[in-house]
């Protein structure tokens, strides 16, 4: 059964078409890598997901519920997804525990126990149990975007979206939050990451979709897309072989 | 130059500088509140409720504060009479209030508009994909970081507000400078009492503003 599926979907600002005919589906279970260069939409088409920007034409289902109706509460179903941003988002004014407890208690309705316990346990999967009273001001990138995926795993979401969760950060603190990545994808969370990082890929995606210009080009298994070089669309080929050259 | 005829006005002059105060604290409180209301609502994507924000704006920053104290002495009574059907007597105090709010809400709105469009717009993604409504969002995550941003400005224009108070005498109140003015004219020394006033305004809005600075200072960095 997909867990994500986007059905035609296409999406405008003004005159300027970001979306065209975009389709694909995410399984349960599923990872799936969405690579491009950059404006060719694939941050926009994630974002489309859990309806944090509009579409004009298209379907959008996400565990059955449609994205695009009106008469869908919203608010519960991104309360479904974890979503992890390339500049961390964390709340600045709030310690790391707030960060990690202020949605379960006033989305979900926990009790500030229950919060604790959830927002502790996933804190302390991440590595960071120790700078749960700090402010994330205090705590470095990586530390951060860590946060930011203890802040999404702890509302038990069905599905996990990352929105190019390492191109923010310094070198040096891209492993620790691919380690992270890879540690989900393989306890078979479903996972959409939009990402240039292609050893994660290699590693655990299913498939790898390849978008340009508002269009998926590529929508292949990841032996397909990786192993199979020449069968891949000309664009998709250049841009390989501008990132995979080093 | 004879001061010491201050000393015995003394409880008069605490009395009005209370109603001065009150005033100031009960004005701020209404107009932070309503300006908040008229930011979001200018900032809200429903052309009518933001074209109605952006006219009181500019209406109320366009007219004198004198010509809303004096109107509104007259015009609130009348308009609770219009809306109960009974004749209520609301008083100078409480009409004065009303234009106070009314009047600095148009200014409160501008630098709580600033305020909240100088959050980055992936604080409200990020508070949008944890389940959060609109009215979470802001109450919870924006608001408070923007208010944090615009303390100074808030603080500020609370300082020009406290100098503005004045202006009550135009429908009687009895507040600091109103009582200082009365008082000098019966004991017949207007000039020491005015002075002595000045210098009361003086010390109070510059060591506000002094601290205000402090203030911007600590939260800039």
């Amino acid at each position: 059964m997909s867990m994500i599926s986007i059905k035609n979907v296409s999406k405008w600002y003004g005159e300027f078409q970001v979306l065209t005919d975009c389709t694909t589906k995410v399984s349960k279970g599923e990872v799936v890598v969405v690579c491009g260069p950059s404006g060719s939409g694939k941050s926009t088409l994630i974002k489309t997901v859990n309806a944090l920007e509009p579409f004009q034409k298209g379907e959008i289902f996400v565990d059955g519920i449609s994205v695009g109706d009106a008469k869908t509460d919203l608010p519960k179903l991104r309360a479904r997804i974890g979503m992890v941003f390339q500049n961390f988002e964390l709340f600045p004014h709030l310690s790391i525990t707030e960060n990690l407890t202020i949605a379960q208690q006033r989305v979900l309705g926990r009790s500030l126990d229950e919060a604790m316990q959830k927002g502790m346990h996933y804190l302390d999967r991440v590595g960071l149990k120790a700078h749960a009273g700090k402010f994330p001001g205090q705590l470095s990138g990586g530390q951060q975007q860590r946060v930011a995926i203890a802040r999404a795993l702890a509302m038990d979401p069905i599905a996990m979206l990352f929105d190019e969760p390492t191109s923010a950060l310094d070198p040096e603190m891209v492993n620790e939050v691919l380690d992270v990545m890879v540690e989900l994808a393989q306890e078979g969370m479903t996972m959409m990451c939009v990402t240039h990082e292609m050893g994660f890929a290699r590693k655990v995606a299913n498939r790898v979709i390849f978008m340009d210009r508002g269009h998926i080009v590529e929508d292949c298994s990841k032996d397909e897309f990786f192993g199979n070089p020449d069968a891949r669309s000309e664009r998709a080929k250049q841009f390989l072989s501008k990132i995979l050259q080093h | 130059m004879d001061f010491t005829q201050i000393v015995p006005a003394m409880p008069a002059l605490w009395e009005g500088m209370l109603l001065t105060l009150k005033m100031l604290v009960l004005a701020v409180s209404g107009g932070v509140a309503l300006g908040t209301v008229l930011a979001l609502m200018r900032l809200s994507s429903n052309p009518l409720l933001s074209g109605l924000a952006k006219t009181y704006v500019n209406y109320f920053r366009s007219i004198p504060l004198l010509l809303v104290i004096t109107w509104f002495y007259l015009a609130v009574p009348m308009l609770l009479n219009w809306i109960t059907g009974t004749f209520v007597s609301v008083g100078a105090f409480t009409s004065c209030l009303v234009a106070f709010m009314m009047f600095e809400a148009a200014y409160y709105c501008e630098i709580v508009r600033a305020g909240i469009q100088s959050i980055p717009r992936g604080q409200l993604h990020a508070a949008y994909a944890v389940g959060m409504t609109y009215g979470q969002a802001m109450r919870l995550i924006i608001l408070p970081q923007a208010f944090r941003k615009m303390m100074p400005l808030l603080l500020q224009q609370s300082v020009i507000l406290f100098q503005d108070t004045s202006l009550v005498y135009a429908v009687g109140l009895m507040d600091f400078l109103n009582t200082a003015r009365s008082k000098g004219d019966i004991v017949g020394l207007p000039h020491e009492f005015l002075i002595f006033a000045g210098a009361v305004y003086f010390v109070i809005s510059f060591g506000a503003s002094t601290l205000v600075k402090r203030l911007q200072k600590r939260l800039a960095v």
